[in-house]
Order: C-alpha cells, then structure tokens, then sequence
C-alpha cells in the first residue's frame, strides 16, 4: 500500500530521536545543577559560595564545563614531542620526512662522550603547517627522541605561529602518542589520562639504559 | 511551442558536486540535452609528486587520493609495491590489511549512499545515521594507526603496527550493532515511496555500454555484470573466504544504492570470516628494508577498491623512488559514462546519478 514505505522511515527516525545522543559538543558543553557538580566535585553549598554567578547558571541548564571527545592512544597529535637528551643530532627525521620540513641546525658537542659523541641541537624547527602528521620522522628515529604528540589545539593565526622552534620542544609539557612505540603500550601508557607527563627521558626508550660495566662490556671488552 | 537551449554552468563548488566538479549543461526547459563535465579542479600532480619519494614515503600520498577510502588505496600501493620488489608479506600483516579495507569499505559505502540520499533532498537525516556508523570505523582506525582519514596505515610486507588489545572487543562490537543500523537504513530508505519513484528507472545504464566503458566496481554489478576482483582475481587472501556478490536487474539509480547497502552486509561477513581465521605472528617481515629498493621493472596489481577497479602501476629504475607511478583511477573512468545516462533525463536527476556513480574528486584529478 502506498505510504507503508514511509511510516515505516519516519518509525525508524522517532526511534533514534529517542535513543543514546552521539554529539559530542567539543569543546564545551552546557550542563544543569547536577552536571556542574559531577564536574566541580563540590557539594552544592560549596559550588554555590566560591562560583555564584555560576551557580546560578547551572540552575538555568547553561553552566558550561569542557568536553573533549575520546582519543586513542596511538592518535597521531599536532605537537610534537621531542626529548633532547636522547637526540642525536643524526636528522634521520629530516630525511624521511616525505615534505621535508623539520630543520635542524647542529654543531659538534661534549655532552654523553661515552656514548659515542653527540651533537648540541641549535635549530629543531618542525613546521606543522605543512606537516600532514604521517608519522614517518617518528618511524625514522631510531632513538625514540622524536613522538607524536596527543593534542590538537595547537592553531594559530599566523604561519609564522605554525613553526614550532626549539625552545618549544625543550620546555612542552611532554605527553607523547604511542604511534609506533610499542614500548609504550606495552606499559599500558595513555597520553590522555591524568598525570600522564613524561619527565624523565630514560622512560620513552625501547631498552633500559645500559649500566656502566654493560657498556664497558660491549664497545671496549668485546672489540 | 517553440523552447530556447539555455547552458548553465554548475560548479566547481556547489555543494552537490562532492568536492570541485564541474558541468557545462545544457538544458530544453528541465530537460537535459547535454552535460560536459569539465574536471582538474583538485589536481595536486600526485603521480609527479610520488617520482622523487621514497616507496614508503608515497603511502602518505596515496591516502589523499581517495580520501573517503584512504585503507584501499594503501592497499592497492602496497601490492604493487610487492610485487615489484618481490616481498612476501607476512600473514597477519594480510589479514589485518584486509580486515582494514573491508572497514573501509564499509566507511566508503556508508558515505556514497548517504551522500546519494543527500542528492535526493533526504535533508542530512539518513546521511547522519550512516556518518554516525562511519564515525564508529573511523574510531576503529584510530586505534589501529593514529589517524581517522589518512590512514598511512601499511607498508610493504604487511602493516607497520598490530592492533592494539582494545581495538579487538571494538571491532566485535561494531559487527554485532552493524547489521541492526543497517535494517534501520533499510526500514528508513529501501521502501520509501519517494525515494522509489526518485530513482527507479532513472539513468539506466545498460550491461553492454557498462562494460565497454570499462565502468568497474558497484556502478557495474548494479547493471547485472558479475565481476568483483575479489573473486575473479583473489589478491591477498580473498580465496579463502567466501561471500555474495549481490548483483543489480536494471542498472538504475536505486539499484546502485541496493547494491552498495548489499555489499555492506557481505563486507560484514568478510570481516567476520577474516578474524575466525587470524592468527598470532609477526606484522611485517623482518627482512623488509627501511628503504625499499626494487629490481628494474614494472608491476600492476589490480584491487577491488569501494568504487571500482583500482591500481597503480609503478615503474622502477633500480632506485629507491618508483620512476613512473600511474593510479587507475575508477572514480575517473566511472565519471566518463555521466554524459550518456543523464540525458535525457530532468535536472534534478542529474544531482542524483551524479550521486550514484559515486565518485570521489580526489580521486579523479589526484
Ligand atoms: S609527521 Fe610526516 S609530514 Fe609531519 S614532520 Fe613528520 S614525517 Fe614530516
Ligand atoms: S629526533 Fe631522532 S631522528 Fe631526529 S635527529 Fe634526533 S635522534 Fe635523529
């Protein structure tokens, strides 16, 4: 009979009008009274005496808090994460970077001499405003000082902005992306979770660092 | 009652060109007497570009080629990449890459017929629905490789990474939910009168000019022509699984959304057949080089990506870049047959074959 076909369509439509909600409303959301407080971890007294205006707020449904939608560890984020005293200066990220736009400036250096001799990093610029966040210079390094960052909030208004310099990349609270670190997500490692910053650099590395006498071991006794 | 020709330009950017496309139309009133598409609107010289990359390196281009069906287009790099250079990929690197394409095939579908549901005037209500289970494989992906569109997901040999633990439960997940949604599109679409008398009998294209066109992919089993590569020309392990292949009476328009809504189904099933038989082992051999150098020669190996027949053929000079590398592009070849099934026809249906053909300009221009 004519008409079936679309009762049945508009049926479907009214049972997913009333289902789950898949919006995420990144990157804030409006919440009420009871949202606000899950978020704040305040009793509603205390919410009310330290934040009134939003307080009153929430009682209208507008009080806003963050969302942010979930993210995989392995997402392969916009800031890069680069831990200096494991660089060597070798720019194998450089080179295997299909656009080349990661610059690096070096000049011979004393640090680490036992490890063979390292260069100082002068100029690590990355560009991301050409960067298609491939993945290929993290794949490159082969001492895990290049990773893949986990944010991605990281616009700006001018190309210049764009260029991430140096300084950046020394001082960036460092939560890297487990792309292409297995070492990682063996130890279970989530960028995005609370306290998830890497301070120490011996932490991103695919060995343990070899003692002393190992090293003595291998590049002095054995040779 | 004599008519004046009217010509109108439609594009490049108009919403219902799905990307930069366009048509130089010429109508008698509404009805269609001519339709010139011009294309190279989105033309980035990707087949240039991949001359002075490495092999590995023009696996970030091939994703932007076909950006709705980026897993496919690796796929069909990486078996020519191997052929040429004589790898044997590993086998779970295999199934992972194949269980990966169907997802995408699955994505690539989702949006095709969403986007023809669009063309129609279904104001964005179906496309959400389909998005919706689009953003589910999308997450799948992320887990998998890091990123959603442009996957860069494998390499030769196999893929660069397993997937992780928690992208397992995920996956069954998602093929448990999928059949459901897909009885919702059905419930929604299938039977709606409108959409029945929109696209039934509208631009038919016959068996004979499918296949002499060279048309390939669902647009050419719409029009009852049995020819999937993935049964006629298994590469890697697609005979050891077993699947439909549903087929079209007509070759209309509504018999190219029935066939796309059917392969989703089978893709499901492909997907669900490639985990019984997956087994634990390396991803990607060990002996595969960082830089892949192949011997001189030439290789093509044919796939059946989402839209049709895709390949690329790569010329090597011994070096660690491909010397020529030329993609056989089935959104391009589909698109050339748009002239003859829409004449004819009203302007309104132009949107909607367009539609149909499903074709990605990424992909056209590359
Ligand atoms: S992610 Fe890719 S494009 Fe970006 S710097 Fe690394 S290699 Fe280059
Ligand atoms: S980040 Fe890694 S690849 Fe790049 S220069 Fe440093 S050690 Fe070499």
């Amino acid at each position: 009979m004519f008409g079936i076909g679309l009762l049945k369509g508009l049926f479907t439509t009214l049972k997913n009008l009333l289902g789950p909600v898949f919006t995420v409303q990144y990157p804030n959301k409006k919440v009420g009274l009871i949202g606000a407080l899950k978020f704040h971890k305040k009793s509603p007294l205390e919410f009310l005496r330290t934040q009134p205006n939003e307080f009153i707020k929430s009682l209208a449904g507008l009080h806003e808090v963050p969302e942010y939608p979930s993210q995989a560890p392995r997402f392969r984020g916009q800031d890069f994460n680069w831990f200096e005293d494991r660089c060597t200066g070798c720019a194998s990220c450089a080179k295997y970077c299909p656009l080349g736009i990661i610059k690096i400036e070096t000049t011979p250096g004393s640090r680490d001499e036992k490890e063979g001799s390292s260069y100082d990093i002068d100029v690590f610029d990355i560009d991301i405003g050409r960067c298609m966040f491939c993945g290929l210079c993290v794949e490159a390094c082969p001492f895990d000082a290049l990773h893949m960052g986990s944010g991605f909030e990281r616009a700006n208004e001018k190309r210049k902005g764009l260029v991430i310099p140096v300084d950046e990349l020394r001082t960036a609270i460092k939560t890297p992306s487990t792309w292409f670190r297995p070492q990682m997500e063996d130890k279970n490692y989530k960028p995005k979770e609370k306290g998830a910053e890497i301070k120490d650099w011996h932490d991103v590395g695919r060995h343990e660092q070899p003692s002393d006498e190992e090293l003595t071991e291998k590049w002095v006794n054995e040779r | 009652m004599s008519t004046e020709l009217v010509t109108m330009n439609i594009g490049p950017i108009h919403p219902s060109t799905h990307g930069v496309f366009r048509m130089r139309v010429t109508f008698d009133g509404e009805t269609i007497i001519d339709a010139e598409p011009i294309i190279g609107y989105l033309h980035r010289g990707s087949e240039k570009l991949a001359e002075e990359r490495t092999y590995t390196q023009v696996v970030t281009l091939t994703d932007r080629m076909d950006y709705t069906a980026s897993m496919t287009n690796n796929q069909a790099y990486i078996l020519s990449v191997e052929k040429l250079s004589g790898i044997t990929p590993s086998e779970r690197g295999v199934w992972l890459r194949m269980i990966a394409s169907e997802l995408q095939r699955i994505a690539a579908h989702s949006v095709a017929i969403g986007f023809l549901i669009n063309d129609l005037g279904a104001w964005h209500t179906p496309l959400l629905y389909l998005l919706r289970e689009r953003e589910k494989i999308l997450e799948l992906f992320e887990m998998m490789c890091g990123a959603r569109i442009t996957n860069s997901y494998l390499r030769p040999g196999g893929v660069f990474m397993d997937a992780p633990d928690e992208f397992w439960p995920s996956l069954n997940r998602f093929l448990d939910e999928m059949p459901n949604r897909l009885d919702d599109i059905e419930n929604l679409l299938t039977d709606n009168e409108i959409i029945l008398a929109r696209t039934q009998n509208v631009a038919i294209l016959d068996k004979n000019d499918a296949i002499n066109a060279s048309i390939t992919g669902p647009m050419l089993r719409a029009s009852g022509v049995d020819w999937d590569l993935r049964h006629r020309n298994p590469y890697d392990y697609y005979e050891k699984i077993s699947f439909r292949r549903p087929l079209g009476t007509v070759g209309d328009n509504n018999d190219r959304y029935l066939v796309r809504l059917h392969e989703i189904r089978e893709s499901l099933k492909i997907v669900e057949q490639c985990l019984d038989l997956i087994e634990p082992g390396p991803v990607q051999p060990e002996e595969v080089p960082f830089l892949v150098r192949p011997p001189k020669g030439e290789s093509y190996v044919p796939i059946e990506a989402p839209k049709g027949e895709l390949g690329f053929y790569l010329v090597s000079d011994g070096g660690i870049s491909p010397f020529r590398c030329h993609v056989r592009a089935p959104s391009l070849i589909n698109l050339t047959l748009l002239r003859d099934m829409v004449i004819g026809y009203k302007i309104a249906d132009l949107f909607v074959t367009f539609g149909s053909i499903d074709v990605n300009m990424g992909e056209v221009d590359r």
